[in-house]
């Protein structure tokens, strides 16, 4: 018997991995050859998807991007055995993008099958929480401090001193929530994950309440994800019927098109049954979260990487990384690139390194001009600044974020003008309407580079439009609002002339 | 997927009556089980769950997902974010309107399609992306707009 594996990641279904299972599948049959297909998540290389794998006495071989097509053809080629074809990729690990990366959270997304326990064991899983057993609470909150682990969401909170202000409030009920909402534009590690070692989220979720004094979790995915949501649904399934979650209740609650509810207070409120507004701080969620209580809020990533630093040990972690981000990021190479997908690095590499070394430039071939670095909320940068470093301090000093690590690439025909009213579009469409600057600013500013765009009063209007952000920045209750003067105001330094500026020579250099 | 229907509505709610923040799970059965959601469930739900009906109304609106009335038979979310704006994803949806001669957010005369704006549904390695009925399609250009003609079209 030679299994096959193909992956079951939405972004590998959405350009054809089930019509490609199906062929294989059938091909057998009709040559009576003995293959299971196993379907995984995906090892991120989406430029190769459908990429599947087959398990040779010399290890896996893969094979990408296949097509249904190709079924008879690979076949014939002795794929059973790993034989030469035109598609064949060799090993996974020795294809360049994946040799290159430090796999931490993502060590065994598109290697195991999502809804085998026994298979997630067999790969390490669980190995932290027995860590986390053995070393008692107090441990566990000073492994996590000590590892340097910060907010993969975007916010970069140190998650030990997060869990630490839990675990000392006093309380009849604590909860650990799993920020699952990941609305970013670039962004995908989350529903990789869900969707390809779901196993890892409810381990980390575990340590957390173990750590803090929580038994209830809730899992919050947003409803543009319906493949991830049946994943962690399995998963938890899974994990109750085998005896996982006896000391811990787990439950996914599903968002409803909210891009705000992923900011953490609107999330809470979404949970208990509300409007997704956004809730004023303090008290914080650590004090007073959910229904009330002493909340552990944490984005996916954040949770999913805890079992291997409690497993691998905290040093290991912190040793990874430059300055205050330690460890490993998935950074989520997206848009117009040609080498497009999940790559998991110590940060420090150069903004430049990813686009143009990793990411290979853009997919058409045209010339790379600007990227947006974190999301819809994140700066645009330019190839000037591409020797930016990818961490978080280095991206707040050139005025961007890091966000949750999504990049989405640009070439030369991107107008800059449009980008910027597109921001503030997308403000107005998801403001929750608390607060004034973001709900009234946000229209504000569409009209006012509308103006602009037409080429009326322009230095006046841009003078508004700069005027506005700082308003916004300074006077918005969350980063809905606060932040998306990133994008405006990072479109009309770096990319003037397509305001109708002339580019001063000093901006240029 | 019918009209709302009491007994049904009523069925639903209490499956979900004693969780903690029931509101949004049960607007999505709801949703799942009538493809709306109906006016007349507003008190229904608001009666159960001890709320105001401005209370539930006010969830129902703030919630780009919950849809006050049916949508077509097909439902066509297309990405509109700045991954795929990079990958010409405007055009694409534009050839796509017109093709069906909806606006966004409208519906076909025949009551087949909807077509929807999302923003972002994590495909942004393949862009442009869409989602027909919850299936994710990637590289939405050329012959995947074509194919996804064919798999909308009444036979």
């Amino acid at each position: 018997m030679t299994r096959i594996f193909i992956p079951q990641d939405a972004g590998a279904r959405a350009v054809g991995a089930d019509r490609v299972a199906d062929a294989l599948r059938a091909e057998a049959a009709r040559r009576g050859r003995d293959v299971t297909l196993v379907r995984t998540g995906s090892r991120g290389l989406f430029w190769l998807e459908p990429m599947i794998e087959v398990e040779t006495p010399a290890g896996r071989i893969a094979y990408g991007p296949v097509t249904a097509g190709d079924a008879a053809t690979l076949f014939e080629a002795g794929l059973e055995e790993g034989g030469a074809h035109p598609l064949r990729l060799g090993k996974p690990d020795d294809i360049p993008f994946l040799k290159q990366q430090t796999r931490i959270t993502f060590a065994r997304c598109g290697i195991v099958d999502p809804t085998s326990l026994d298979d997630y064991r067999a790969h390490g899983g669980y190995r932290g929480l027995s860590r986390a057993l053995q070393i008692g609470p107090p441990g566990v909150i000073e492994a996590v401090t000590a590892s340097g682990l910060r907010g993969r969401g975007g916010a970069g909170f140190p998650t030990g001193i997060k869990w630490k202000t839990v675990a000392d409030t006093a309380a009849d009920r604590k909860f650990i929530v799993c920020n699952a909402d990941e609305g970013d534009s670039g962004t995908y590690a989350d529903r990789m994950i869900m969707e390809g070692d779901p196993f890892s989220v409810i381990e980390g979720m575990t340590i957390a309440g173990y750590a803090v004094g929580a038994t209830r979790g809730y899992i919050y995915i947003r409803s543009e994800y319906p493949d991830a949501i049946r994943a962690m649904e399995r998963a938890i399934v899974v994990a109750v019927n085998r005896g996982c979650l006896d000391d811990f209740c787990l439950e996914v609650r599903v968002g409803a098109g909210s891009y705000v509810c992923g900011e953490e207070t609107a999330l809470l409120e979404s949970i208990e049954g509300r409007r997704g507004q956004v809730r004023a701080k303090p008290p914080l969620p650590a004090h007073k979260g959910l229904f009330g209580r002493p909340t552990v809020v944490n984005n996916l990533v954040t949770l999913a990487t805890v079992p291997a630093i409690l497993a691998d040990g905290a040093e290991r972690y912190a040793a990874l990384g430059v300055g205050r981000s330690r460890g490993t990021m998935p950074i989520q190479i997206a848009g117009n690139v040609r080498h497009g997908g999940l790559f998991e690095a110590p940060f420090g590499l150069t903004l430049g390194e990813i686009v143009d070394g990793i990411g290979g430039g853009t997919a058409n071939g045209r010339p790379v001009r600007a990227v947006q670095v974190g999301g819809p909320l994140g700066a645009y940068f330019p190839r000037a600044l591409f020797d930016t470093p990818f961490d978080y301090e280095a991206f707040a000093g050139r005025d961007g974020l890091i966000g949750h690590g999504g990049i989405v690439v640009f070439d030369d025909s991107v107008d800059m003008a449009r980008q910027a009213r597109f921001a503030l579009e997308f403000c107005g469409i998801e403001s929750c309407g608390k607060c004034t600057p973001c709900r009234i600013g946000s229209v504000r500013g569409v009209e006012t580079i509308d103006r602009i765009i037409a080429g009326d009063r322009r230095d006046a209007n841009l003078a508004l439009v700069e005027d506005l952000c700082q308003t916004l920045k300074f006077g918005s209750l969350c980063a809905l609002g606060g932040f998306t003067p990133y994008p405006v105001m990072s479109a009309i330094t770096h990319f003037p002339e397509d305001f109708g500026r002339t580019r001063l020579p000093a901006a240029a250099a | 997927m019918t009209m709302w229907n009491e007994a049904q509505g009523q069925e639903i709610i209490r499956r979900h009556a004693g969780r903690e923040g029931a509101l949004l799970p049960i607007l999505h059965e709801l949703q799942a089980a009538f493809g709306y959601v109906a006016a007349e469930s507003i008190p229904v739900v608001a009666d159960a769950l001890n709320l105001s009906r401005a209370e539930v109304h006010g969830v129902v609106s703030f919630y780009h997902d919950f849809r006050g009335e049916p949508a077509g038979r097909h439902i066509l979310k297309l990405c509109r974010a700045e991954a795929c704006q990079s990958m010409d994803a405007g055009s694409v949806a534009q050839a796509v309107l017109d093709r069906f001669e909806v606006a966004w957010g409208g519906t076909t005369a025949d009551g087949n399609l909807t077509i929807e704006a999302t923003y972002c549904l994590g495909l942004c390695s393949c862009a442009p992306a869409a989602m027909l009925d919850g299936q994710p399609i990637g590289r939405l250009s050329g012959a995947a707009v074509e194919n996804l003609v064919r798999e909308v079209e009444p036979r």
